[in-house]
Formats: structure tokens, C-alpha cells, sequence
């Protein structure tokens, strides 16, 4: 490395005629790619939490007092379906049909909210029968990891519902794809977690 | 007013908030708002405001927000350092059964304070902006990825201080220690705003400074100039590279840490509660699992810094590059594996302490390569002792001794006498002064002048070195004697009265290190005054080695006319010794993107959510939290957020370049 | 090792004479051994640590650049030879240290039983040790004695050179319990028990304190440490009984309350299932223990029924308690009575072995560290200077 000699025959290049085009956006997708790492990182901590607190029940109940399986897998499905029709959208989108594009989305969205009105409904039910996250540490570390997940799944819910208002308005520029895209990895994210969720937490749960 | 009204409009925020009974406070917030008003007296005077606002605080110039980084910086240095000087005073007046002037509510403030405020407030705006200004300058780039971004992180990060700023005259800061271990920051035991403010000061900055960390990473990764492989960059690119990995693999879990302890606060929640199966040691795992990589990610880019001054100073190329690379993953991957060593005293059992331990000293082996790459650097050298190089060898011969010191606290039976007391506080501002501060002050004087350029003034910079020193030795030394005396950290009143002529020594090395810091601010000021003087037309003024010493000094907005082509890792050392020529025709339009206020709004509505939720006024919360989502929403619809600096513009700044260069012969 | 110590503290040793380096003079021998380590540690580093420094004087000062006699070589920046040293000298210095260290971890593990009285006398049958369970308030301690049924507040007593068995916990936030002269210092936090294995060798009255932060009070929450001999001891103790006070859970519960710089107190007699009940957070009587609680989880808790098994908090130390959003400050019920806990609990603290000193004592694996009762080696007793090395029993 220490010889800066140059080839011989060749005058050493030192600067780029052309304006040296870094491409806008041409650094998102890796900077979107950190971002969910990191908020991955916060999953981790809500988890590591949880294996930590999940089975201290202060006399109260456990997962199996509580868990309603049939009810989770309902669920489970709806936010794996909600992620399929994402990549129709995402395959949609790729062909420049707006409309399609916007019908994935919208049954996106849909699946989304099935899923977090469901969710709303266990969090209601338990609450109701006396399982409130301030009863004991395994019920505040499941309200907190379940509950941040479903507050990622709303934001989610805003977000789309903006980028289809987006969509609309100015068509599937290049910049509009690139936010689609950075969607569509938070959307299948949040699948994975929840994968995660319904493993350790409902499974695992009703098997202890 | 009915009662229910005054506390829906307030929560529990009422007048007893103002501390109008502690007279200490009520003369620093008459200084304050006094030295404030001035200040915006003169500003409004100047008609400085639209100036300001269009050029600065809007600005998504990296080097605009790199310079807004260090003054935050150091104003909160001011803000750090007053309450080191009455921790101080506390301490050697509080003997033979004197009470000292504070009382434990006004103490236990000061000290928790002083350490959040030097971490968060002084040390990472410092470090970030040193990054933000030089990083994007030596790999050749324009700006950062996300310039937007990096606007918005500066103002979460000046958000964050707003609110610390805030505790000192509206309710009380937190009185936990730095940390804020609970049970102790619990509902329970502290009931009152001080850890609110602690809680939401540290998050809304926590955005900013993870935002940062991913700006920068992708900045280093994608935005290099041609030719500038991985191991062709600059140590200091480097260092800044592993500091970003850390802080965006660790500030989330101080999101989620700290989160977790407000639900405990604010919900009732069991995750760090004595009772309900909760379990207070987590808090501690978390806490430092964050808490020892931040220590890196401090200390790395500095060592970037130094790496780089004694390169130049030595008119040298570094020794052992590769290793130093190298060094450096190695360290940012070990400091994931030594956080237990801040708590070997919890009884973890021998095996598991051990553990930590000897990870913990693996540590000091690439850290002591590192010195010895700095060594060998100067080794037939030639070496110019001009200030940067001054704080390098101060931090050599300081540092060291901190090591040192830190290895034999990394011997957990070593610990167990030693922990939590004045020898573990000498130690960690060992390597925090010694080495973070040390490096800041060689990396201003260093790149000063390519942000102004003129160059400080170098007597001032000579008194503020040895105050600096000489006062960190006073002030820091008796305290390695006083922790092996037995004396254990926070304590306000004592009632040995040997102690205490080591705790005047100290407080004298303190007022030494105050001396110091006025001698930088006037340093400062006089370089201002003297500007013609010192004045550095050329932009290279230290025979300089790395790329952003190409252009002029302070860079245009375009940092670089022409991309640069990288051919060696000290490319405008390479580029000056084959004969580089400055082009001076045949400018295209350079694509620059847009100022934008929307991360001062987001930042203002994040303080006033934050401000909310500390006094319970749900409704400022809510309605700051509603509108905050909806600037967020309506700046995505702003799609222009770019334009072209025009060819002439850009070869009107180059002819004014030239002119100044043929000016200087 | 005396010798070593005072080399080290040769440069300071006139500045420094009269005052108390009580770590590096203790006057219990565990913190003794920990500060051979200390001392040992340093002096490897600085093996390094004087010639890093000295180089960097004498490379800026030979290779100023006034000097214009010396080398100057601008592209030199690489030299394999040397970059195998400056790796390889830490590395080997860490090597020494790192073995040191998981010697010394073990070796002075806080909860391992003391095997030495000081250097060359074991611990025998005859000695009897201490119990001493350790509890920290707000902002007080509490010492109490369970094989004498007495207690005090802010005072510790220990015959010389018995061996001290603490078991440390907190009522509530918190704290380290350190007495510098006798050993080193281990955390007291709530409803969990910490423990510490030691020996004072010299009488005298040494200072204790917390030093881990817990509140306002902290600063004054310290306490004398009295190393007696046997009969100063059993005088402590006979004066102590014949204290007014007696402590009961009640006065306890009044005890715990907040209070800064308390005198010394004794109590004469002692609820004797008072420790373990603090220990699991259940001296209300109502109270669900943590260990009755601990077991009924490990069994899958109480089933929904279990949510209605909660009281509102009546007894409460603290002003205020209780979440702006939570409900009402609630205790979960105990199922069984105050006495069936304390039975289990004390069932549960009497199924760990008495007898002293236990039979293999040493958990250790590290190389070069041999099991008791194996044959001694020759080098260990070449080199009983580094105090770390056990003798055999």
C-alpha cells in the first residue's frame, strides 16, 4: 500500500468528470434495512424480558388460565394472509397497476385490522377477568411485548393508509415505489416477530 | 378556578414546581434567563433570526449541523462541568459535622445530573458532530444519506436537553445516579418528576442519536468516493463506522429499557418491582448491556482522531493500518461481552464473574495495540508539537494510567474493594477526560480551521492545555487515593477529617480544569477577533493527509467540485505527491437537497409530548403526540426536496478559490 | 507480599503517611488476599504500562522536529515484526492476568466458606462462625445475630479471627454492604439474599458503610464494625441482651420506616422467623411470602381464581405508592398462615449444610489448582507470597 506510483503510461486520475451520481433513495434500503434491526433489537429486549418475568405469576395466572389458542391462530392467520396480499401488492406494483396496487393494499389493511381487533378483544377479555398487566411480571412483559407488536401493526395500518393516499394522488413514482417497498419489509417484519410471539409466548405458554 | 379544572389544564404541575426556596437555583435561573434574553436581545437586534433559521437551524448541510453539534455540546458542557465544580465544593467543605451548602435533595440532583448531562449532553453531541462534520468531508461525499434525517436527529438531540434544561427550574431532576437503578427510580421510592424527566429527556434524544447512527452507517457504507475501498478509508472513518454499528445495536435497548421502567412509572407495572415476581437485576443487565458499548462508541472515534493527528503531525503514514482497523472491530465486538463487569458485587457466582472479567481485559489488547501503533507512528517521525498533537500526548501518558486502572477493575476480587468507590470515579474520567475530552479538544484544534479557515489561537490553546492537565491531575489523583482509603462515590457529608485535604486537593484541581475551559472559550473568542491573523487560505493547513484537507477551508456547501478518486488510504497526501493539479473549468450542476424546519417542529412537538407526560397534562400530551404523527405524515408529501446548485455558481465559488490561493503565492 | 506493597507505594509514601489506606492495609484477611491481587495486578501492568509511557517521552522527544539528526521515514508503516510484539505483549500480560483472575474469582468467591483464619491457619472444627444476617433499611442497618437472638442497629460485633458467615438482603432499594478493613463489599437488594464468607484478624473498630447509592439518607448510613477478642465479644453480647427493646415484626415495621443517621440501638430478643420474613418481603402477616409465592409459579400459579386472592395495601413505609394509570396499591394474600411460612422458610434455610468447614469446599476446575485432599505441590509451597494459592487442610 505504500507505493503510490503510478502505471506507467497513464496520468493518475484524480477526480470524476461526470457529477458523481449517488442516486437519491440509493442508500434507503439499507438505512431501512438498520432501522429494522434495531427496532428488532427492541423485540429482543421485550423478549429476553419475558423469558426473564414469563414465569413469575405472583400467584395468579399462567398462560393456560388465559390463552385462548383457537383464538391466536385465527389471529395468526389473518397476519399471515395480510403479509400474502402485501406481496400481491408488491407484484402488482411491479407491473404499474395502480388500481391492483391499491386493492392488495386495501385487503392488506383489512387483514391488518382483523388481526388488531382481535388482539384488542384477548388484551379486553383478560383485563376483564382480572389479568391486568399490573397483576403480576409474567402479564406485564406478555401486555408489553404483544402490545408494542400491535402498536407496530397500527403504525403500519398509518402508514399505509398514507401511501395509498400517495399512490393516489401522484401515481407509483419511483419514490412512491421505494416507500412501498420500505412497507412491505416493515409489514413482513412484523410477521416474523409475531411468528416469534405466537412460538414462545402461546405455544410455549400452554405447553409449561 | 375549580380544582379539577387546574389540575386537567396543569396535571400535577403547580407553582411549589418552581424551586423559588433554593436560592442557588433561583441565582443560576436569574443568570440564566438574564445571559438568555441577552442573547436573544442581541439576536433580535442584529436581525439575526431569519439568518438564523434559514441558514442554520433549517440547515441539512452536515457541516452546518456537525458546528450546531459542538456548540450544544458545549453549552452543556458549562451546564456538566458547574455541577462537577459544586460536587466539588459539597465535598470539601462537608466535614466535621458541617453540612456542606447543599442539602441531599439538592445533591443527590447535581450529581445525577452531572453524569447524564456529560454522557448524553456533552460527550455524544460532541462526538456526533466531530462525525457528522469530517466523516462526509474525508470519504469524499456531498452531504450524508439522509440529510433530512440528520437535521431531525440534531433537534431530538437539542429536544433532549431542553428537557434536562427544564428540570433545573420547573420541578426537580432525577436523584437516582445516572442510571437510575430501580427500585430506587421506582413509583415507590420516587415518586416525584425527577425521573420522569430523566425518562423522557433520554428517550426523545435516544431517537436522535439511533437516527444518527443509521444516517452515518449508510453514509460510510454507500456514499464513498470512487476508488475508497474499505481499507482504504480513513482510521477516522473507521473508528466513526464502528462507533455507528454500536450505537444502532445499542440505543435500542436503552429505548426499550428505559420504556419499560416508564410503564412501571406510569402504568404499575411489575418489570422492575421488588414484589409480583418482578426483578429489579434486569434493569441492571439491560441498562449496562447498553451502558458498556456506549463507553465505545465514545471513545472510538477519538481514537480515529488521535490516529489521524499523529499520522499528520508526524508528517507520517500511520503504523500498522490494518491492525488498527482491526483493533477497532475488535473492540466494538468485545464490548457486547464484558457488561457484567459494572456489577460483579451482585453475586453472580465466581465462574460468571470470572468470565466477564477476562473478556474484559481482552479488551486492553487491542487497546494497547492501538498505542503502540501510535508509538511507532511517531518513530521516525518528524513531529510538529502544534496543539492537536499536544492533547495526543497528554492523552498517551494519561490514558495509559486509566487503562490501567480499568484492567485492575476488571479483577473481580479487585472490584469487590474497589467498586463504587472514588477509584472507580478516578478511573472512568481517567479515560473519559483523558481520552474522550483529550481527543475532542486535538479534533477541534485539528479541524477548526477547515470549518472556518483560521486557525485557533495557539497561547490560549497553550493555557487551556495545561490547565486542562495539570488540573486533571489535581483533580483526579487524589481520588484514586481516596478509594483506597475506602471511600465509597455520592456521598455528601463525611465524617473522617483526614479525608479531607484530598477532597481540596481535588476541588483545587477542579477550579484549575474551570480555568481550562474559560481559557477555550476565550481561545475561541480571541480566534475570532485575531481571524485575520490566523486566517488558513489554502484549506490543507497542517500538511494534512485525508481528503477533506483538499478543498477549501470552510469546504463550499458542495464539500467537493468534483468527485475525488480515492487511489491510497491517505488519498490527498497521495494526490499532493503525484502532482494533483485543482481543476478550474468544466463545472456541472451539483444536485444538493433542501433545507427544511420539519425537525425543528417534530423536535418541539417530541419536547412538549415529552413535557407533558413528566407533569401528567395528558391533553398537551395527546394533542403534541396527534400533531407530531401529522407533520411527520405531511412532510412525506413534500416531494421536492432537492435542487441543482447551477454550473456558474459553482465556478463562480472555484474563481474565488483560485484568486485566494494565487493571493497566497 | 508487604514488600510488594511498599514498593508500590514507595513514591507516595511520604505524601500519603497518615492516612489510612484501608484497602491496602486491611486487617481481615480475605480483603487481605484481595489486595495481594490488587497489588499483583498492578505491578504486571506495569511491565507495559512503564515503558509504554517512557517511549512516548523518548520517541517525542527524539523525533521532535527540530531534531533534524534523526531518522525520518514517511512511508514507513508497516513491519510484521513488530506488529507480532505490540499484539503479543498485551496478550501475554492478559494470559498472566487472566489466570490470575479466575484464580482469584474462585478462590475469593464471596458465598465460598473461608478456609484460612489467616496465612498457615486453617479453619478447623473449632471454629465456630458467626451468623449474621445483614438487613439494609432506609437509611440504617440492621444486624441480626441468629444464634444469639439479639439484633442491633448501625453496630456489628465479631469475635477475632472466627470465621463470619452474612447473609445480606434489603428491605428496600438497593445497597453494598462494605467493610473495607474485613473483605470486600456485596450488593443487598430486596426479597433476595447475598452472601459473605469472612474474617477479622485484628481487633478494632473498623468503619462499614453502604456503598452502593439508596436515597437521601445515604450518606449518613454507615456503622462501626467491632472486631473483639472472645470474652470482649461475649460482653458485647451480654450488654446488648440486657437492651429494653425486644424486636418483634411490629416494631420492625416501625423500625423500617425512613430515617436518617441513626444511633446504635440492641434489641435483647428477636422474632426468630423475622429475617426470613423480611427476606420474603412478609412481615405484614398477611402478606403472601416470596418464597410460598416462588413455589406456587413453579407449580403454574393459582389459576384465574388467583387474581381475586389480592388485598388493598393498607401498611405502606412510603408516602405514596401506585402507578398514575395502575389501580390501587394491592398485596397479593397469603394462603397460608404467617407461621406455616415461616415454618417452610425456616426449613428452607436449615436444609443447607452446617457444619464447618464443608467437606469439599472448593468448586474449582482451574488448572494448576488442586481439589482438596489431593497431594500438595512442591511449587505451592515455593511461592506462598501471592496468597492465592490455597494451603492444603
Amino acid at each position: 500500500m505504500a507505493s503510490t506510483a503510478t502505471m506507467a503510461g497513464t496520468e493518475p486520475v484524480f477526480h470524476l468528470e461526470e457529477e458523481h451520481a449517488h442516486a437519491e433513495g440509493s442508500s434507503t434500503m439499507l438505512g431501512f434495512w438498520l432501522y429494522l434491526m434495531s427496532d428488532c433489537l427492541i423485540f429482543a429486549m421485550l423478549f429476553a424480558a419475558y423469558g426473564v418475568l414469563g414465569g413469575n405469576y405472583a400467584a395468579g395466572p399462567a398462560p393456560k388460565d388465559l390463552f385462548d389458542l383457537d383464538l391466536v391462530a385465527v389471529n395468526t392467520t389473518m397476519l399471515l394472509l395480510s403479509s400474502i396480499t402485501y406481496g400481491f401488492a408488491m407484484l402488482t406494483m411491479d407491473k404499474g397497476r395502480v388500481a391492483a396496487t391499491q386493492a392488495w393494499l386495501a385487503v392488506t389493511g383489512l387483514f391488518g385490522l382483523a388481526f388488531l381487533s382481535i388482539e384488542l378483544y384477548e388484551f379486553a377479555h383478560m383485563i376483564h377477568e382480572g389479568a391486568t398487566p399490573q397483576r403480576s411480571a409474567f402479564l406485564s412483559s406478555f401486555f408489553t411485548l404483544v402490545g408494542t407488536h400491535g402498536l407496530h401493526v397500527t403504525f403500519g395500518i398509518v402508514w399505509m393508509v398514507t401511501l395509498m393516499t400517495q399512490v393516489a394522488r401522484f401515481g407509483l413514482t419511483e419514490a412512491n415505489r421505494r416507500r412501498l417497498m420500505c412497507l412491505s419489509m416493515f409489514w413482513h417484519f412484523l410477521d416474523v416477530v409475531w411468528i416469534g410471539v405466537f412460538t414462545f409466548v402461546y405455544l410455549m405458554g400452554m405447553l409449561r | 378556578m375549580p380544582d379539577t379544572l387546574t389540575k386537567f389544564i396543569f396535571g400535577r404541575l403547580t407553582l411549589d414546581a418552581l424551586p423559588l426556596h433554593e436560592p442557588i437555583v433561583v441565582a443560576t435561573f436569574a443568570a440564566v434567563a438574564l445571559g438568555g434574553i441577552a442573547l436573544l436581545g442581541v439576536i433580535t437586534y442584529f436581525k439575526l433570526w431569519g439568518y438564523l433559521w434559514r441558514e442554520w437551524f433549517t440547515s441539512v448541510d452536515h457541516k452546518k449541523i456537525g458546528i450546531m453539534y459542538m456548540v450544544l455540546g458545549l453549552v452543556m458542557l458549562l451546564r456538566g462541568f458547574s455541577d462537577a465544580i459544586m460536587m466539588r465544593l459539597q465535598q470539601a467543605i462537608a466535614f466535621n459535622g458541617s453540612e456542606g451548602y447543599l442539602n441531599s435533595h439538592h445533591y443527590d440532583q447535581i450529581f445525577t445530573a452531572h453524569g447524564v448531562i456529560m454522557i448524553f449532553f456533552v460527550a455524544m453531541p460532541f462526538v456526533t458532530g466531530l462525525m457528522n462534520f469530517v466523516v462526509p468531508l474525508q470519504i469524499g461525499a456531498r452531504d450524508v444519506s439522509f440529510p433530512f434525517l440528520n437535521n431531525f436527529s440534531f433537534w431530538m438531540t437539542v429536544g433532549g436537553a431542553i428537557l434536562v434544561m427544564a428540570s433545573l427550574f420547573v420541578g426537580e431532576f432525577a436523584r437516582t445516579g445516572w442510571l437510575a437503578y430501580p427500585p430506587l427510580s421506582g413509583i415507590g421510592y420516587s415518586p416525584d418528576v425527577g425521573v420522569d424527566y430523566y425518562i423522557w429527556a433520554l428517550q426523545v434524544a435516544g431517537v436522535g442519536t439511533t437516527l444518527s447512527g443509521i444516517n452515518l452507517i449508510c453514509t460510510i457504507i454507500k456514499m464513498r468516493a470512487p476508488g475508497m475501498t474499505m481499507m482504504r478509508m480513513p482510521v477516522f472513518t473507521w473508528t466513526s463506522l464502528c462507533t455507528n454499528v454500536l450505537i444502532v445495536a445499542s440505543f435500542p435497548v436503552l429505548t426499550a429499557v428505559l420504556s419499560l421502567l416508564a410503564l412501571d412509572r406510569y402504568v404499575g407495572t411489575n418489570f422492575f418491582t421488588n414484589d409480583f415476581g418482578g426483578n429489579p437485576m434486569m434493569y441492571v443487565n439491560l441498562i449496562w448491556i447498553w451502558g458498556h458499548p456506549e463507553v465505545y462508541i465514545l471513545i472510538l472515534p477519538l481514537f480515529g482522531v488521535f490516529s489521524e493527528v499523529t499520522s499528520t503531525f508526524s508528517g507520517k503514514r500511520l503504523f500498522g493500518y490494518t491492525s488498527m482497523v482491526y483493533a477497532t472491530v475488535v473492540i466494538t465486538i468485545l464490548s457486547y461481552l464484558v457488561w457484567l463487569h459494572h456489577f460483579f458485587t451482585m453475586g453472580s457466582g465466581a465462574s460468571v464473574n470470572s468470565f466477564f472479567g477476562i473478556t474484559t481485559m481482552i479488551i486492553s489488547i487491542p487497546t494497547g495495540a492501538k498505542i503502540f501503533n501510535w508509538l511507532f507512528t511517531m518513530y521516525r517521525g518528524r513531529i510538529r508539537f502544534e496543539l492537536p498533537m499536544m492533547w495526543t500526548m497528554a492523552f498517551m501518558l494519561t490514558f495509559v494510567v486509566g487503562g490501567m486502572t480499568g484492567v485492575l477493575l476488571a479483577v473481580p476480587p479487585a472490584d469487590f474493594v474497589l467498586h463504587n468507590s472514588l477509584f472507580l470515579i478516578a478511573h472512568f474520567h481517567n479515560v473519559i477526560i483523558g481520552g474522550v475530552l483529550f481527543g475532542l479538544f486535538a479534533g477541534i484544534a485539528y479541524w477548526w480551521p477547515k470549518a472556518f479557515g483560521f486557525k485557533l489561537d495557539p497561547f490560549w490553546g497553550k493555557v487551556s492545555f495545561w490547565c486542562w492537565v495539570v488540573g486533571f491531575w489535581f483533580a483526579f489523583m487524589p481520588l484514586y487515593i481516596l478509594g483506597l482509603m475506602g471511600v465509597t462515590r455520592r456521598m455528601r457529608v463525611f465524617d473522617d477529617p483526614s479525608l479531607q485535604i484530598w477532597f481540596v486537593i481535588a476541588a483545587f484541581g477542579a477550579v484549575l480544569i474551570a480555568f481550562g475551559i474559560a481559557a477555550f472559550l476565550i481561545q475561541i473568542f480571541v480566534s475570532i477577533r485575531k481571524r485575520e491573523a490566523l486566517t488558513d487560505p489554502t484549506g490543507d493547513p497542517w500538511d494534512g493527509r485525508t481528503l477533506e484537507w483538499s478543498t477549501s477551508s470552510p469546504p463550499p456547501a458542495y464539500n467537493f467540485a468534483f468527485t475525488p478518486v480515492v487511489r491510497d488510504n491517505d488519498a490527498w497526501w497521495d494526490m499532493k505527491k503525484a502532482g494533483y493539479i485543482r481543476p478550474l473549468s468544466g463545472f456541472k450542476p451539483i444536485h444538493m437537497p433542501s433545507n427544511t424546519g420539519t425537525g425543528v417542529i417534530l423536535a418541539a412537538f417530541s419536547v412538549a409530548l415529552g413535557f407533558g407526560l413528566i407533569w401528567y397534562i395528558w391533553w398537551l400530551a395527546a394533542l403534541s403526540f396527534v400533531c407530531l404523527i401529522a407533520t411527520a405524515i405531511g412532510h412525506t408529501f413534500n416531494y421536492h426536496r432537492d435542487f441543482h446548485i447551477p454550473a456558474a455558481e459553482v465556478t463562480q465559488t472555484e474563481a474565488a478559490r483560485t484568486t485566494l490561493l494565487a493571493a497566497q503565492g | 507480599m508487604k514488600r510488594f506493597g511498599a514498593l508500590l507505594l514507595f513514591p507516595l509514601a511520604g505524601l500519603l503517611s497518615g492516612c489510612d489506606l484501608v484497602v491496602l492495609a486491611p486487617a481481615g484477611d480475605v480483603a487481605a488476599q484481595q489486595r495481594d491481587l490488587l497489588v499483583v495486578s498492578t505491578l504486571l501492568m506495569l511491565v507495559i504500562i512503564v515503558p509504554v509511557m517512557a517511549l512516548t517521552v523518548f520517541f517525542a522527544w527524539r523525533y521532535r522536529q527540530s531534531n533534524a539528526s534523526a531518522t525520518y521515514a514517511p512511508d514507513w508503516d508497516h513491519s510484521t515484526k513488530l506488529e507480532l510484539v505490540i499484539w503479543a505483549a498485551p496478550l501475554l500480560i492478559i494470559i498472566c492476568l487472566g489466570a490470575l483472575t479466575w484464580l482469584g474469582t474462585h478462590l475469593l468467591d464471596p458465598y465460598r466458606r473461608i478456609d484460612r483464619i489467616e496465612p498457615g491457619q486453617p479453619v478447623t472444627q473449632l471454629h465456630k462462625p458467626l451468623r449474621v444476617e445483614v438487613v439494609a433499611l432506609d437509611w440504617k442497618w440492621l444486624f441480626i445475630y441468629p444464634d444469639y437472638g439479639i439484633a442491633s442497629v448501625n453496630e456489628l460485633a465479631a469475635p477475632v479471627n472466627q470465621p463470619i458467615d452474612f447473609r445480606i438482603t434489603s428491605s428496600a432499594v438497593m445497597n453494598s454492604f462494605y467493610i473495607p478493613a474485613l473483605a470486600g463489599q456485596i450488593y443487598a437488594m430486596p426479597a433476595m439474599e447475598t452472601k459473605l464468607h469472612a474474617v477479622i484478624n485484628r481487633p478494632g473498630t473498623y468503619s462499614g458503610f453502604s456503598a452502593n447509592y439508596s436515597g437521601a439518607g445515604f450518606s449518613g448510613m454507615r456503622f462501626a464494625f467491632h472486631g473483639l477478642s472472645d470474652q470482649a465479644f461475649e460482653q458485647w453480647v451480654a450488654q446488648a441482651r440486657t437492651a429494653s427493646a425486644a424486636l418483634s415484626r411490629e416494631s420492625y415495621l416501625e423500625l423500617e420506616k425512613p430515617s436518617e443517621n441513626e444511633p446504635v440501638r440492641h434489641y435483647a430478643s428477636v422474632d426468630p422467623d423475622l429475617y426470613g420474613a423480611i427476606l420474603n418481603l412478609c412481615v405484614e402477616r398477611s402478606k403472601m411470602c416470596m418464597n410460598e409465592m416462588m413455589s406456587i409459579d413453579a407449580k403454574g400459579g393459582l389459576g384465574l381464581a388467583g387474581v381475586r386472592n389480592t388485598l388493598p395495601l393498607q401498611y405502606d413505609k412510603l408516602a405514596r405508592r401506585g402507578a398514575v394509570f395502575g389501580n390501587d396499591p394491592f398485596y397479593v394474600a397469603s394462603i397460608c398462615t404467617a407461621e406455616e411460612a415461616a415454618a417452610a422458610a425456616r426449613a428452607a434455610s436449615n436444609a443447607t449444610p452446617t457444619d464447618w468447614p464443608a467437606r469439599n469446599l472448593s468448586p474449582l476446575r482451574g488448572a494448576g489448582l488442586l481439589r482438596p485432599g489431593t497431594e500438595s505441590r512442591r511449587a505451592e509451597a515455593d511461592t506462598p507470597s501471592l496468597g492465592l494459592l490455597r494451603r492444603e487442610l
